[in-house]
């Protein structure tokens, strides 16, 4: 079909191998999309299946059975636990990092004293958790025995140059032109910052961080060695063995017992729970933000 | 009754041969090893209005930067000769861009509001200078907008961000915002190029309006504009190395508007002003 106004001109779609190319990257696009959506729908549906049973009040507030063969619920030392190592974590790792962002992009000016940290977090960046986990047990746990913190400092560790990096990126986005306009009417360099590069950069730091936050709350590798295992609610971090979501996972679901399995998908489907609300947090944050601008 | 304040600055603006704002020497400005103008010496006065004039890329906001230290803000920007601002070495050891930077305001060359409300936009500036008080700011605001010929366009929703006014709109904005803090001198970098013919004319009102208070350096590529606005007009323009091919930015001459485009010293000028550039 053409589409002629009468006057000779021809707009309409010529038929061409654009057409054709068109197509067939919309259908690869779409195995891909299947490719990602597939394994993410077999976890949750997995998780549910085998986890929404265990999930009850009790189940969250409960201890953990100290003979594991018993059946029956009781996660909740490790949810205070998770909650306790993860938010001192983040209470260590986001002001740090945070600055530390700052530093790099604001102040440091492309020096070399910048360049190193970069480079350095860049390095952190990829040391495996157990690795960072092991460290923490050299250096703290030999020392001061197994705590909460101990598993605080480790996933610190691994939040912080993941913190660093996704900050810096953030603030890199804000245009040269608002710190420019800042200046003019003159703005301090710490003004400018507080006032205007990081409000406008805010909604990118915040989920930044809260993602950072919840890929930590998983770890398992360090919190199994410097955090040990307890089965009663401990809320002292200095003081006593802890317990978290993953160690608990990773240790019931070894075991042969029906009631430890089951205890372990519970765990599971709470911690993804607890992920999915930290994002959910992060991504509300994000909106109420960005509404501003 | 007179304004005992300003006597001191009255009585200096109704002499014309007092030390001029500005006295700038031998300036060139580099951007890394690249001399973007060289030997640039202009003197900008007191209640005046000086603008630059000449073609893209000769340095005219590269001149302009200098003036209240914002070049410091470029990395491997870099400033040669000397600049007087009021008898003081602007790139003095002991003279702190941001103090420079309150004394001397700038209007840049695109709108560059903050993604804030327009209210904060404009009080930005002031609450820097310590004004807190709510009832003072209202003021403040309100007076400036309406200044910059923008307040009726605005006033019924002052409290909405001002990334949503149009491109014109944010650059009446910027010089509300820059003129809310009652700057010494005020540098614009062609403020009107995204302006509409009667903003613009409100906008040279303004300008007229402001020089009996301030010292204004218009950039501007509208020559109209320059002739009528001006006391004083500067025109620069590029020279090419032919050998290495490197351009840099000069000064070809620096007059009073009315000689700049009557009777000009300079042929480059005159042909530039004349519309023979090139
Ligand atoms: N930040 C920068 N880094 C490197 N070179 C620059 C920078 N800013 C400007 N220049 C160079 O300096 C020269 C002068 O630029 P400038 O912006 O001062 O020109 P202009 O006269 O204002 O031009 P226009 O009328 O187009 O605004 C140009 O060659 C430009 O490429
Ligand atoms: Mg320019």
């Amino acid at each position: 079909m053409t589409v002629d106004g009468g006057s000779g001109l021809d707009l309409s779609q010529r038929p061409s191998s654009r057409t054709r190319t068109d197509r067939a990257m919309t259908a690869v696009m779409l195995v891909c999309l299947l490719a990602v959506v597939v394994p993410l729908a077999a976890v949750v549906y997995t998780l549910l299946k085998n986890g929404a049973g265990q999930l009850s009040a009790e189940f969250f507030t409960a201890d953990i059975p100290t003979i594991s063969r018993i059946e029956g619920p009781g996660m909740g030392p490790a949810i205070v636990g998770t909650l306790l190592i993860t938010a001192v974590a983040a209470a260590m790792a986001l002001p740090l990092g945070i600055l530390g962002a700052i530093y790099l992009n604001e102040s440091s000016a492309g020096g070399r004293l910048g360049r190193l940290i970069r480079f350095m977090a860049t390095v952190m960046t990829g040391v495996p958790s157990v690795v960072m986990g092991l460290f923490v047990y050299v250096t703290y746990t030999l020392r001061f025995k197994q705590n909460a913190f101990g598993g605080a400092l480790a996933l610190a560790f691994l939040m912080l140059p993941v913190v660093i990096r996704t900050t810096e990126e953030m603030l890199k986005l804000v245009p040269d032109n608002l710190r420019e306009a800042s200046a003019a009417l003159g703005a301090r360099r710490s003004r400018t910052v507080l006032t205007v590069v990081l409000p406008a950069a805010l909604p990118g730091v915040v989920s930044g961080c809260l993602l950072a936050v919840a890929r930590a709350a998983g770890e398992t590798a360090p919190i199994l060695f410097v955090v040990g295992a307890a089965t009663s609610v401990n809320t002292n971090v200095f003081r006593e063995v802890n317990t978290a979501l993953s160690a608990q996972i990773f240790a019931n679901a070894q075991l042969p017992f029906e009631g430890a399995q089951q205890r372990a998908w519970g765990a599971a489907l709470t911690l993804v729970l607890l992920a999915f609300v930290i994002t959910l947090i992060a991504r509300v944050v994000t909106a109420r933000f960005a509404l501003k601008r | 009754m007179t304004d005992t304040l300003h006597d001191g600055l009255a009585d200096d603006s109704s002499s014309t041969d007092d030390a001029p704002v500005f006295v700038t020497s031998d300036l060139s400005v580099y951007y890394g090893a690249y001399r973007a103008v060289r030997n640039v010496s202009i003197d900008i006065r007191q209640n005046e209005i000086t603008s630059f004039i000449g073609p893209s890329g000769c340095g005219k906001t590269t001149v302009l930067r200098c003036f209240n230290r914002m070049n410091d803000l470029i990395v491997g920007a870099r400033v040669d000769g000397s600049i007087l601002y009021r008898g003081i070495d602007l790139y003095g050891a002991d003279v702190s861009a941001v103090e420079v930077r309150r004394h001397i305001g700038m209007v840049f060359q695109k709108p560059n509001p903050l993604p804030k409300s327009i209210y904060d936009n404009i009080a930005f500036g002031p609450r820097i200078n310590g004004v807190r008080k709510r009832s003072e700011l209202d003021d403040i605001v309100e007076r400036s907008l309406v200044r910059a010929a923008l307040w009726d366009e605005v006033k019924d929703r002052v409290k909405a961000s001002a990334l949503g006014l149009s491109g014109g709109q944010q650059q009446r904005l910027c010089i509300a915002r820059t003129i809310a803090v009652e700057p010494d001198v005020i540098l614009m970098d062609e403020p009107c190029s995204a302006l509409d013919p009667i903003a613009t004319g409100r906008i040279e009102e303004l300008m007229q309006e402001l020089k009996s208070d301030y010292s204004i350096v218009i950039v501007t590529h509208n020559m109209q504009q320059a002739a009528r606005v001006s006391d004083r007009t500067a025109f620069f323009t590029v020279e090419v190395n032919p050998e290495s091919d490197r351009r840099t930015g000069v000064l070809v001459e620096f007059d009073s508007t009315k000689k700049m485009f009557s009777n000009p010293a300079d042929e480059r000028t005159e042909n530039y002003v004349t519309g023979r550039f090139g």
